[in-house]
C-alpha cells in the first residue's frame, strides 16, 4: 500500500483523489441511467399500446402506501446527505446518528414494500397462471382491505376497459410484470444500499471518517440519492395512470 | 494532511432542508395534479414535476452543482445518451408501420402468448 495518512500514491492532493473518486462513481450511475431508461423505454410502449390495461391495473396499486414510501424515501436521501454533510465538518458522532437513521427509513421502505407486494399476492395480481385482475370485485369477501366504494368503482373501471381492450386480464398482466420488475430492481438497489451503509455505519463507528477523508461517505450517498432519483420516476409512472376517473 | 489547502464546497443543512421541504411539497403537487383530468397532458405534467425533483437531487443532494467541470460533462453526457435511446427508440415506433400494416400502438393481442386463464 503506497499510501500516506488517507492519501494513496497516485494523487498529488486529496482534493484530485475525491475528484477522481466523484468521477468514477459518476460514470458508473450513467451506466445504472442506461440501465433503468432502458426498462422505462420498454415500459412507456407498452403503456402507450395497452393503455386501458395499464390505467386499470394502476389503480389496483394502493396509493396512500406508494406515497408514504415516497415520503420516506425523499426523507431518507435528506438524513444521507446529513450523514455527508456531518462528515465534511468532522462532526464524528452525527456521521453515525445520520447513517443509523438513513439505514432505518431504507427499512421502513422495505416493510412497506413487503406489505404492498403481500397484498398483491392475496388479491391474484401477481403475473402467472392465477392472474385475475377481476379477482377483488368477483369475490369481494376475499379482498376485506379493499372498501366497498373502491371495489364499486373498481368494477366500473375494469368493464369499461373491458369493452375497450377484450383481453385486458392479458394486458394487465403486462403492466403487473413491469411493476413487479421495476420495483423489484429498485428494491435490489436499496438492498445493495443498505448493506453499504451498515458497512459505512462500521467504519464511522471506528471513527474512520474526517472532515479531510470522507470519500466512502461521499460516494455511498451519490448511490443511495440515485436509488430515490429511480423512485422519484417509478412513483408518477406506475401509481398515478388515470388517477381521476 | 493539513498542509493540502481543502477547497471543498459544503453544503450548508440550512440548504439541505429547503430542498428536502421542496421535494415533499411536489410529491404533494403531483398526487394532487393526478386527480385532475388533463388528458394526455396528466402524464406531462407527472414527468415534468419528477424531472424537477430529480434536477434538485441531483444539484444539491449530489453535489452536481460544486464538481469540476469534468465531472459534469460525465452527467451531461449521460443524460444526452438517454436521450437518444428514448427519442430515436420512440419516434422509430411513433412512425413505422409494422410488418402487418398495423400502426403503433399495436392493436393485436398477445393473449396467446402469455397462456391466461378467464
Amino acid at each position: 500500500m503506497h499510501r500516506t495518512g488517507s492519501l494513496y500514491g497516485q494523487f498529488k492532493t486529496l482534493e484530485q483523489q475525491k475528484d477522481t473518486a466523484t468521477l468514477g462513481m459518476w460514470i458508473f450511475l450513467v451506466t445504472e441511467v442506461m440501465f433503468f431508461g432502458g426498462i422505462m423505454l420498454a415500459y412507456t410502449i407498452n403503456r402507450h399500446t395497452y393503455f386501458h390495461a395499464f390505467a386499470v391495473g394502476s389503480n389496483t396499486l394502493s396509493l396512500p402506501l406508494g406515497g408514504f414510501n415516497t415520503v420516506v424515501l425523499l426523507a431518507s436521501s435528506f438524513t444521507m446527505a446529513m450523514a455527508v454533510w456531518s462528515a465534511q465538518s468532522g462532526k464524528k458522532q452525527l456521521i453515525s446518528i445520520f447513517l443509523t437513521l438513513t439505514i432505518l427509513l431504507g427499512f421502513v421502505f422495505f416493510g412497506v414494500k413487503y406489505v404492498e407486494y403481500a397484498q398483491k399476492f392475496h388479491h391474484h395480481l401477481v403475473p402467472g397462471k392465477n392472474f385475475d385482475i377481476s379477482y377483488c370485485v368477483d369475490n369481494p369477501s376475499k379482498c376485506e382491505d379493499i372498501s366497498a366504494a373502491d371495489l364499486e368503482r373498481e368494477r366500473g373501471e375494469i368493464e369499461e376497459a373491458k369493452a375497450a381492450d377484450p383481453n385486458l386480464n392479458a394486458h394487465a398482466q403486462l403492466y403487473y410484470s413491469a411493476y413487479f420488475g421495476m420495483t423489484g430492481l429498485h428494491a435490489l438497489h436499496m438492498v445493495i444500499g443498505a448493506g453499504l451503509l451498515l458497512w459505512l455505519l462500521k467504519g464511522s463507528l471506528a471513527g474512520q471518517f474526517t472532515a479531510e477523508w470522507n470519500n466512502p461517505v461521499d460516494i455511498v450517498g451519490l448511490y443511495w440519492h440515485f436509488v430515490d432519483i429511480v423512485w422519484i420516476y417509478l412513483f408518477p409512472l406506475l401509481y398515478l395512470i388515470d388517477r381521476h376517473k | 494532511m493539513s498542509e493540502h489547502e481543502h477547497s471543498e464546497h459544503i453544503v450548508s443543512p440550512g440548504t439541505y432542508l429547503v430542498i428536502i421541504l421542496t421535494l415533499l411539497a411536489l410529491t404533494g403537487i403531483t398526487v394532487a395534479a393526478a386527480y385532475v383530468n388533463l388528458g394526455r397532458f396528466n402524464i406531462v405534467v407527472a414527468l415534468a414535476i419528477a424531472t424537477v425533483k430529480a434536477t434538485l437531487v441531483v444539484l444539491i443532494f449530489m453535489h452536481a452543482k460544486y464538481v469540476p467541470q469534468r465531472t459534469k460533462l460525465v452527467i451531461i453526457a449521460g443524460i444526452f445518451w438517454l436521450a437518444l435511446l428514448l427519442f430515436l427508440t420512440l419516434s422509430d415506433y411513433a412512425s413505422r408501420v409494422d410488418y402487418r400494416g398495423v400502426r403503433f400502438p399495436m392493436s393485436q393481442n398477445i393473449s396467446h402468448i402469455l397462456n391466461q386463464h378467464g
